[in-house]
């Protein structure tokens, strides 16, 4: 297990209130005649920090892509923000724009600043006026470290600054949810620990997290709940200590022991 | 090595190694003929053959090419200075020919006293282009357009413009130079404005009748901001209906009522008067303006997830694919009359303008959706999570990166227009390559000149061609965005 956390974690922001932020209610999705997702059901409250894990192809991804609508459910529920996820094309845009998102490769728009890259979406979606967006980017830059590469191309940056850069881009939007879809996995170990700091920061200040990733230390630090999937399916939840010390369904400890065990 | 412990085993670095120069490599133009065409027997022998090949084409030519005349009256002579100067046999070049008739390979029949206008038109072009071609490096803009200027200024007064029309071009040239220099995207306002008065300084007549069709959009985006308040929906019909509606019943009587009242006319030049490069040139710029949005669009709606507006994507492409240019060319130029409500009168150039547009637009689509193709899907992923809705991920993420791939498709499939408008040549009109140098052979001076006039054209062509080339590779230098 690796620990990247070298500091203690600051706990007194991460208080999970009542409020319920996503509620998903027997959902379903197919890829054509393959069942990808069966039956999910979860409730996520404001300020609560999930990572979900499991083996490749077992549909962490899919799931939380399903929360911003990057892919259709066939049938159940998916309520946002109080927003019901349907074909409406209003209430999608609307949910994207609470919901940010960091995907595995960054998805950084090549042709534009880092500073462009941040103000885009505030300007264009959130008609902020161009000083405000950049004042804001600005300040989202420096959370996350890297406000001297404010005028550089994405592809002058490392890897672990191209996350940061994304992670600042989402949350410009000043979004009430994040969505981190494997944000580690496609970096170089020495890389990996200031995206996590990061993602720790936020943690901190009580935002509703849901992060896919195999960094089960950071569960271990940040999250209040694990959920385990397999084949499609939620197999387990638990909070992290428990889940980890404790698992009780035996795919579960084949998983921890696979990942934790070498 | 002294401050390693290379007898241990353990090994600790205790001094970081500096960075060192590569090695100086043997340089000067032998190694560099060594290395490129005698690396071995093959690539010397081909290395020969190559050199053999040239030199017999070369020397062939160089003859007919040493021996060129460039002052005769005719063809019969020039082959009697060719004879008396390199003896009798000798074979040579009659450039003569260019130089009595270049006048019509550039304007055509357009009338003498009037060259001064597509002169001014050509560069005025400039002006309309340097803030879209341009728009990042002023350094390159203030030397397009002072050139420029100075140019248009000269010939122009050389072709005997009118003084009036002197000062109008000077303030507009200088003016675009001024403005160039503070607020480029003011000189948008010109490049918009720019097709109506080309339109109008090349065919002359009333000026009325642009100012009406200009009117149109103006009535439209009016008719746009009154309904917007009832509805989007209203609004965007009415802006697309209240235009064209205008231009179809009001505008011809507009236009006639208004140059009634205040003659704003220049003497009108007729379509057939056009011919040579000005046609060449005016068909060129107005299908290569107008097929890239209209292939932007085809290529959008192609990949569109709306089966009706894909299919009709998928079959306008093939179908203007699977037709030679000729064929709608043809089309253009006799079978639109039955299409057409009798009476009408659609100008010639106008038609083949249409075709044209038409044609590489098809083409265009293709070469733009293979810009689509290329972008990785978390592009699009990206603009669709931060709540971009499609028009603006395809405006501000999709096609600046897309159109930046295509950038050689686009400009090859530009060339490639540029050269089919010799083309037009089939429905009548007096391209420079086939007709025109046809109507020079027609007088009894220069029958049987062949090779000069295709030659002439031929490099015209070629130059035009070659800085379309290198304008699209410093484009794609300047886009260049991964190693700065």
């Amino acid at each position: 297990m690796s620990d990247n956390s070298t500091r203690p974690i600051d706990r007194s922001q991460m208080r999970v209130s009542d409020e319920i932020a996503i509620d998903i209610r027997n959902m379903n999705k197919w890829y054509g005649n393959f069942h990808v997702l069966r039956d999910i059901d979860l409730t996520v409250h404001r300020g609560e920090r999930i990572v979900i894990a499991g083996p490749s192809g077992s549909g962490k991804s899919t799931l939380i892509r399903c929360i911003n609508r990057l892919e259709e459910h066939q049938s159940g529920h998916i309520v946002v923000d109080g927003i019901e996820l349907t074909n409406d094309i209003k209430n999608i845009d609307k949910v994207r724009s609470e919901v940010g998102m960091v995907f595995q490769h960054f998805n950084l728009f090549p042709h534009l600043t880092v500073l462009e890259n941040c103000t885009l979406a505030p300007i264009w979606v959130r008609k902020v006026p161009r000083r405000q967006a950049e004042e804001t980017a600005m300040r989202f830059l420096e959370k996350v470290k890297i406000p001297e590469q404010a005028g550089k191309y994405p592809g002058q940056l490392s890897g672990g600054q191209q996350q940061r850069v994304a992670i600042a881009r989402s949350l410009c939007m000043q979004p009430r949810i994040m969505l981190f879809d494997e944000p580690t996995s496609a970096l170089d170990p020495e890389m990996i620990k200031e995206v996590l700091d990061t993602m720790i920061e936020l943690a901190e200040e009580g935002m509703t997290m849901l992060c896919v990733t195999h960094e089960m230390g950071f569960a271990q630090a940040v999250a209040n709940r694990v959920i385990f999937m397999d084949q499609g399916q939620i197999v387990e939840q638990n909070e992290p200590y428990e889940f980890f010390n404790n698992p009780k369904s035996e795919r579960t400890k084949l998983f921890l022991s696979q990942i934790l065990g070498h | 090595m002294s401050e390693t412990h290379a007898q241990t085993v353990p090994f600790v670095r205790d001094t970081m190694l500096p960075p060192a120069d590569p090695p100086i490599k043997e340089a000067g133009a032998v190694r560099w003929l060594r290395q490129n065409l005698f690396s071995g027997p093959l690539n010397t022998i081909l290395t020969i053959l190559g050199v053999l090949i040239v030199w017999f084409v070369a020397s062939h030519f160089w003859d007919w090419f040493s021996h060129s005349v460039w002052n005769a009256d005719s063809l019969a002579d020039c082959r009697r200075i060719i004879a008396e100067t390199w003896g009798e046999g000798a074979r040579g070049a009659c450039w003569a020919v260019i130089r009595e008739r270049w006048n019509q390979y550039v304007f055509g029949f357009y009338p003498v006293e009037l060259y001064w206008r597509p002169t001014m038109t050509f560069g005025l072009l400039f002006v309309a282009l340097a803030p879209v071609l341009f728009s990042e490096s002023a350094g390159i803009r203030r030397i397009v357009l002072v050139l420029t200027t100075v140019l248009t200024l000269w010939l122009m007064a050389t072709l005997g413009a009118p003084a009036a029309w002197l000062v109008f071009a000077a303030v507009v040239l200088v003016g675009a130079i001024l403005i160039s220099e503070r607020h480029v995207a003011w000189l948008l306002v010109f490049s918009v404005l720019y097709p109506l008065m080309g339109v109008w300084f090349l065919w002359g007549g009333s000026a009325w009748g642009p100012i009406m069709v200009l009117a149109g959009p103006v009535l439209g985006w009016i008719a746009w901001r009154l309904l917007g308040r009832v509805s989007a929906l209203v609004a965007t019909v009415a802006a697309l209906v209240v235009p064209l509606v205008w231009w179809i019943v009001f505008a011809g009587d507009a236009s006639r009522d208004a140059q009634g009242i205040v003659s704003l006319a220049i003497p009108a030049v007729d379509s057939d008067r056009f011919g040579g490069f000005l046609l060449s040139i005016t068909i060129g710029v107005a299908g290569i303006v107008m097929s890239l949005p209209l292939g932007i669009v085809l290529a959008l709606a192609r990949r569109s997830d709306m089966f009706l507006v894909k299919t009709l994507a998928v079959i306008f492409i093939e179908f203007i694919r699977g037709v030679p240019l000729i064929a709608l060319l043809f089309v253009a130029s006799l079978l639109l009359n039955y299409f057409l409500p009798p009476g009408t009168t659609f100008d010639i150039i106008l038609r083949v303008i249409i075709m044209v547009t038409l044609f590489s637009a098809a083409y265009m689509a293709e070469v733009i959706r293979g810009g689509l193709a290329a972008l990785p899907k978390g592009q699009y992923e990206a603009a669709d999570a931060l709540g971009l809705d499609y028009w603006k991920a395809q405006r501000l993420i999709v096609l600046p990166q897309a159109l930046k791939i295509s950038i050689p498709g686009i400009v090859s499939t530009f060339i490639g227009m540029f050269k089919d408008t010799t083309l037009v040549t089939f429905v009548g009109l007096y391209d420079p390559l086939k007709s025109m140098s046809d109507a020079v052979r027609a007088s009894t001076s220069w029958k049987g000149i062949y090779w000069e006039p295709y030659i002439f054209v031929g490099f015209i062509f070629f130059l035009i061609c070659f800085g379309m080339s290198r304008y699209s590779m410093y484009l794609e230098r300047r886009l260049a965005r991964d190693h700065r």
